[in-house]
């Protein structure tokens, strides 16, 4: 009964109450979160990521927009049946740059961690815009309207220097020819033709891997640069940055 | 637990006592802890330790670095995962004993050699194929059947699995099948009317009704321009992925306005190349199951 | 007791005018330099919402000067009944959002609207997570706080004017939240999709809530804090260190909709599904514990189980909770130490967790004939059930080789539901339907042959919903891990969409009844308020209501 009684010091002091509530609900998350900031292991070291190419980043953007993390995951677990279907096991490597994370929680739709490459690009305009036409038994919503939308880029430059406040290695340059290597990215006979060769130096020379960049129109209307083009963008690059023949899956720090 | 104006009582529907205290009307009964809730309790609690000693739990503190618990099992899914598989792909080579050795057409005649293939084949031809071809290989607008024996590029055993190697018009390898048709009206290369005869000319050579005049003036042109790839008959050209413009297969369609469009704009899709994503003995066994969709030849 | 009228917070209406005054000058300003459509749109919006607060302001201060504003003998329950009548409307929206997402994903062809950008999946689904759980849960805990504080404190709201900004403050929030999903702005973080601006409103209003409610206790006439009220002052407090530390976010643009989230990747994992867990905890389940706390006894008239249970559960509840997030991540590339912590700690929380159930349903012995009769009562009883089960299933999930197959799965929708359709939204309108004939002093319910109805078509809902959910989720994932008899995967992805689709049409319906239930409460409820049918007055209540309304005497 001696706990009991103590017990109604906390109920005749609210402000203790309170501050005891604070102090049990703390402890949990301080030992789970904080560790995950300083330990050496938490990431996987292994070559070949990269910031995102602004166009890239602009795709992630529309991703989130339209919430396609609501059905999709990118994160390929672990398990006999995932790496099977999906390709290698996500790495936290991968998504070190995704501010915020996309793994998520529902896979109504299949995994897209690994989807980059997999399909044409006609196919992923063919499919955005009309999912059953490709695959009848599709429950995934038509996104027509994006390849009509111009994409609006005017704050490139902005974005980009806010990614790196939060810590994604983008360089002066980058940030400067943010808008140029934009266009070229998605458009590279026209008007970007100038910042072809320096969007492949700043994002392939620096952190990324030869053959990650890949520069054309998407979304099959080279006269014009539309959210389309930024999402397939985004689509195709996914899973492709890391180096999985240099990573070493045997190594402790590694196999966590 | 009493106080001046806290009495306790003893509840009668329970024989328990309160604890004194009202609020709003609302008491509190003084029952003591459920045992087996207790104990239950406990023994969660008990199991929960011995899982954290046995598994990976704890984190290093600051400015250690010396990494996290690894538990008495020392267990890791990555390692787990990584050993099933490769036993799986040792057992497979074993089981499947010459598979990755044989030729196709050995392969295709061995019983055994050829459930192997297409259990393999049909499994990854519904994550990686039927998003274009359909199901079953049916086809789609733009993305040819593989289950008929209409073939643009090759129909063989050995044609099907080059063309999975390396895709079609697929830039990042250089043995792609590659072959573009000119963008005759985009770029300016033939004038709108004569774009227009071209069609009325693709759709009598393959049967349609078409404005006779437009079909002769056409003939010439289709000579000039089209018969390198489509060859003189309209049949068609292998090497050219060019497809046979006389049959009732189409690729994209065979109405006035979608030839229009083809002939205007040009296509030339493509197919990405297998061999980054999928491993020789699979690129084998997916062109046996195509092979033996429909019309293999 | 022979208190005087007394004007306490009096200034609050000039200072919560002020605050509004300064928020509505900065919109100003973001509204005509907005760096996108959408913040403008949403800029418009606040401006609208927030401006009609401060004209109400003035017109019922233009009013006051004859009244007794904020009187101290009495209660506040002006600002619950707005609560009460903001959880119904809400409460509607939500559950038909969620039947209109449940039919998109059966009839895709039908409830897709190719031209309707923002009618799609991708965009509803938020704004039906988020308007179930913070427009309809969020108002009905806000309603019942601020009600069963006042009782059990045996005082009036602390702050004057402040409860009314927590209340309408929050429904500014719900609008801006609601109409950004519809417009494509989210920082996709599930439960926590608002942007920046957005969060910090909320964070405003919150901080002011929990100002309200510990000032309401600290003025309390009651020697000791009643249960209820250490389950809400958790749920509030905790919500609040949640809600900041996952928000932490650096906007593009102080004009702009966008931001950027402070951590990434797997650190920005684990403080998402330490929020989205604790979410759960208390959001969904300490502040409807609390609820349960009062409403249960309070309807059953009859002391609660076990004063030391309370004790206990309540301690060992929201230390364990916290530790739970990683089983939202198990087999992900969080490292696995953090993986084995979320799933023991997770089994750890099973035995806190049914505290509560016992707590609620041991609080009837000696009263469970009354199941038979009251309808409210049973809804109660019947949503700690659910409580239990959601609750069972929530640690077994929570096993690593359990969660390896229902991780992603519609498994995972049903145990979602099986905890807000049957535990949160039960509870829920139990209290409801407690508190609208107690607030409008109504001798009874306008019908309670429509409670009945209530009950039994939403509990047939549920039933379809979570077991063809159950159904589906095992399907498909023992259809993702199928081998034929090579050792090859069985089935394509596709395969196992089309195989979910009649467990999608069960669900629907489901989803259609429990919707038809809400319909019947919003009716029975208006006529209630409306003194209609059982409700009309009679003389009994006639005296009752010169009661109620004033503070209790001490016993
Ligand atoms: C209602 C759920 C839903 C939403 C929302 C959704 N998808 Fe899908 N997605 C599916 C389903 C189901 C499939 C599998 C069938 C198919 O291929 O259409 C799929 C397949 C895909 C594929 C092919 C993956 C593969 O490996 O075959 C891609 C790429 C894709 N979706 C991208 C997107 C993008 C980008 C968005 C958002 C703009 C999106 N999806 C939104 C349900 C959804
Ligand atoms: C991104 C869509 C896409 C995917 C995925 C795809 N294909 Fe194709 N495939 C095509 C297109 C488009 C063509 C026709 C290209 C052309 O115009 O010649 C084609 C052609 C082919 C051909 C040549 C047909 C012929 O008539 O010569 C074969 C064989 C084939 N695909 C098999 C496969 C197999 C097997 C897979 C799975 C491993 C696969 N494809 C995946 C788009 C795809
Ligand atoms: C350089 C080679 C080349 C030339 C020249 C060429 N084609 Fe083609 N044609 C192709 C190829 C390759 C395809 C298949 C395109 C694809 O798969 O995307 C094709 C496809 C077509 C189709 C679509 C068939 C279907 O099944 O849908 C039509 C119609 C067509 N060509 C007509 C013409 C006409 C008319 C001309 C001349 C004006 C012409 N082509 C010149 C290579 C050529
Ligand atoms: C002891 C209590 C509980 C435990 C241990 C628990 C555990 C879990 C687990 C393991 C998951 C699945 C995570 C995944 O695989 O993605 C989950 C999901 C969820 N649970 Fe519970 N659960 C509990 C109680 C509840 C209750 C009472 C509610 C409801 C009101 C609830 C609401 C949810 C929600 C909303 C999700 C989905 C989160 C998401 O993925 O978006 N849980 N829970
Ligand atoms: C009419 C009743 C309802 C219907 C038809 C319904 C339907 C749905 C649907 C279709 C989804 C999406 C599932 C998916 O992505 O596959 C969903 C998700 C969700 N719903 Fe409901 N819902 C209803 C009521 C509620 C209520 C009352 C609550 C909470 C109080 C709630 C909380 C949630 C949550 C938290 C999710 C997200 C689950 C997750 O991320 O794992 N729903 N609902
Ligand atoms: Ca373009
Ligand atoms: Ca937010
Ligand atoms: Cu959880």
């Amino acid at each position: 009964m001696s706990i009991m009684n103590r017990h109604g010091v906390l109920e005749r002091h609210s402000l203790l109450l309170t501050v005891a509530i604070l102090v049990a609900v703390s402890i949990g998350g301080i030992i789970q979160m904080v560790p995950l900031m300083y330990m050496d292991n938490t990431i996987e070291k292994v070559d070949g990521m990269r910031p995102y190419t602004p166009l890239e980043l602009a795709g992630k953007d529309i991703y989130i927009r339209e919430g396609c993390y609501v059905c999709h995951s990118q994160m390929v677990r672990p398990l006999r049946d995932e790496v099977e279907r999906y390709g290698h096991y996500s790495l936290a490597a991968e998504s070190m740059y995704d501010h915020p994370f996309q793994w998520g929680s529902k896979r109504s739709g299949p995994d897209l961690a690994r989807v980059g490459g997999k399909y044409s690009d006609e196919w992923h305009l063919d499919h955005l815009k009309d999912p059953r036409a490709l695959v009848p038994e599709s429950i995934m919503p038509p996104y027509e309207f994006l390849a009509k939308k111009e994409l609006d880029f005017d704050d490139i430059q902005g974005r980009l220097k806010t990614e790196r406040l939060v810590g994604v290695p983008y360089t002066d340059e980058m940030i400067e020819n943010a808008e140029g290597h934009l266009i070229a990215q998605a458009d590279p006979e026209e008007r970007g033709y100038d910042y072809v060769d320096s969007l492949f130096d700043a994002y392939e020379g620096i952190a990324g891997r030869e053959g990650t960049v890949k520069a054309r129109d998407y979304d099959g209307d080279p006269t014009r640069i539309t959210e389309m083009d930024a999402l397939i963008a985004y689509l195709q690059m996914t899973g492709t940055l890391v180096d999985f023949s240099t990573f070493e899956a045997d190594d402790l720090s590694n196999a966590r | 637990m009493t106080d001046a104006n806290h009495k306790v009582e003893v509840d009668e529907a329970t024989g328990t006592e309160t604890t004194g205290h009202s609020w709003d009307g609302i008491k509190e009964l003084n029952t003591p802890l459920p045992r087996w809730w207790l104990y239950i309790f406990y023994a969660s609690i008990v199991f929960a330790v011995i899982w954290m000693v046995l598994m990976p739990a704890l984190p290093a503190l600051p400015f250690t670095n010396s990494g996290h618990t690894r538990g008495l099992l020392g267990q890791s899914d990555r390692v787990e995962v990584m050993a099933e598989v490769n036993r799986l792909k040792a057992e497979r080579s074993a089981q499947a004993g010459a598979f990755v050795d044989a030729s196709l057409e050995q392969i295709e005649t061995d019983r055994n050699l050829q459930q192997f293939a297409l259990a393999l084949g049909e499994s990854l031809f519904g994550d990686n194929c039927a998003t274009c071809h359909g199901a079953g290989g049916r086809g789609a607008k733009g993305y040819p059947s593989l289950a008929d024996d209409v073939w643009l590029w090759d129909g063989t055993l050995e044609g099907i699995e080059t063309t999975l190697q390396h895709g079609i018009r697929h830039e990042e390898d250089d043995d792609t099948r590659n072959s573009a048709m000119p963008s005759f009206g985009k770029d300016g290369l033939l004038p709108r009317e004569t774009i227009n005869d071209l069609t009325e000319y693709v759709l009598h050579v393959s049967g349609q009704d078409a404005e006779e005049d437009a079909v002769a003036r056409a003939e010439p042109v289709f000579q000039q321009e089209c018969s390198i790839c489509h060859g003189e008959d309209a049949k068609g050209m292998r090497s050219e992925g060019a497809p046979n413009l006389t049959d009732a297969e189409w690729l994209y369609g065979g109405d006035r306005a979608t030839i229009f469009e083809t002939i205007y704009n040009a296509r030339n899709s493509h197919m990405p190349a297998w061999s980054d994503r999928l491993d020789a003995t699979s690129i084998k066994a997916l062109a046996v199951y195509v092979h033996t969709l429909g019309g293999g030849e | 007791m022979n208190q005087t009228i007394k004007r306490t917070d009096s200034t609050s209406p000039l200072s919560v005018g002020a605050l509004l005054t300064v928020f509505l000058l900065l919109t100003i300003f973001i509204a005509a330099n907005a760096a996108d459509k959408a913040m403008e749109i949403q800029a418009y919006t606040f401006l609208a919402l927030a401006g009609a607060f401060l004209i109400g302001i003035c017109l019922w201060g233009a009013d006051q000067n004859s009244k007794d504003a904020f009187d101290e003998t009495e209660y506040d329950d002006k600002v619950v009944k707005v609560g009460v009548a903001m959880s119904t409307f809400w409460g509607l929206a939500g559950l038909l959002v969620g039947v209109i997402i449940a039919l998109q994903l059966t009839w895709p062809n039908i409830f897709y609207f190719a031209d309707f950008g923002f009618t799609n999946f991708g965009r509803l689904r938020p704004l039906h997570t988020s308007a179930v759980i913070f427009a309809f849960g969020g108002n009905v805990l806000l309603a019942s706080s601020f009600y069963v504080v006042q009782r059990t404190c045996r005082t009036r709201l602390a702050g004057g004017m402040w409860p009314w900004f927590v209340v309408w403050g929050y429904q500014i929030f719900i609008a801006l939240a609601g109409t950004g999903y519809l417009l494509g702005i989210t920082q996709s973080k599930e439960y926590a999709e608002p942007e920046w601006y957005v969060d910090l409103w909320l964070t405003i209003v919150w901080v002011v809530y929990l100002l309200v409610f510990l000032g309401t206790i600290w003025k309390r006439k009651e020697k000791h804090i009643y249960v209820a009220n250490w389950f809400f002052l958790a749920f509030i407090v905790t919500i609040a260190m949640l809600h900041i530390v996952n928000n932490l976010s650096i906007p593009v643009t102080l004009t702009g909709s966008k931001s950027v989230q402070l951590f990434a990747g797997v650190q920005d994992a684990m403080t998402q599904w330490w929020y989205g867990h604790n979410a759960v905890g208390f959001f969904l389940t300490a502040g409807f514990l609390a609820i349960m706390y009062y409403f249960i006894p309070k309807r059953a008239d009859r002391p609660v189980y076990s004063y030391r249970l309370s004790i206990v559960h309540f301690w060992s509840l929201i230390f364990i909770y916290i530790w739970a997030g990683p089983h939202h991540l198990h087999y992900t590339a969080l490292p696995q130490w953090a993986q084995t912590l979320g799933m023991t700690f997770s089994i750890m929380l099973w035995m806190p967790s049914w505290g509560g159930m016992i707590n609620g349903l041991m609080t009837l012995s000696g009263a469970w004939d009354k199941l038979r009769t009251d309808p409210v009562l049973r809804m109660m009883i019947v949503s700690l059930a659910f409580y239990g089960m959601s609750t069972f299933e929530g640690p077994m999930m929570s096993v690593r080789a359990v969660n390896a197959l229902s991780h992603y799965t519609e498994w995972g929708i049903g145990h979602v539901h099986s905890g807000s359709l049957g535990w949160v939204g039960y509870i829920s309108f139990g209290a409801l339907y407690c508190l609208v004939p107690w607030l409008y002093k109504r001798p009874a319910l306008f019908s309670r042959s429509l409670v009945e109805w209530h009950f039994w078509i939403s509990t047939i809902g549920i039933v379809f919903y979570i077991c063809s959910m159950y159904f589906a989720g095992i399907t498909e994932g023992l259809m993702w891990r199928a081998y034929n008899e090579f050792g090859f995967l069985e089935y394509s992805f596709v395969e196992t969409v089309e195989a979910k689709h009649i467990a999608y049409m069960i669900r629907a319906l489901g989803g259609l009844m429990y919707f038809a239930g809400a319909v019947m409460m919003a009716i029975n409820l208006t006529m209630t308020a409306l003194g209609k049918g059982e409700a009309r007055d009679s003389e009994a209540a006639e005296k009752s209501k010169q009661a109620a309304g004033s503070l209790q005497p001490a016993e």
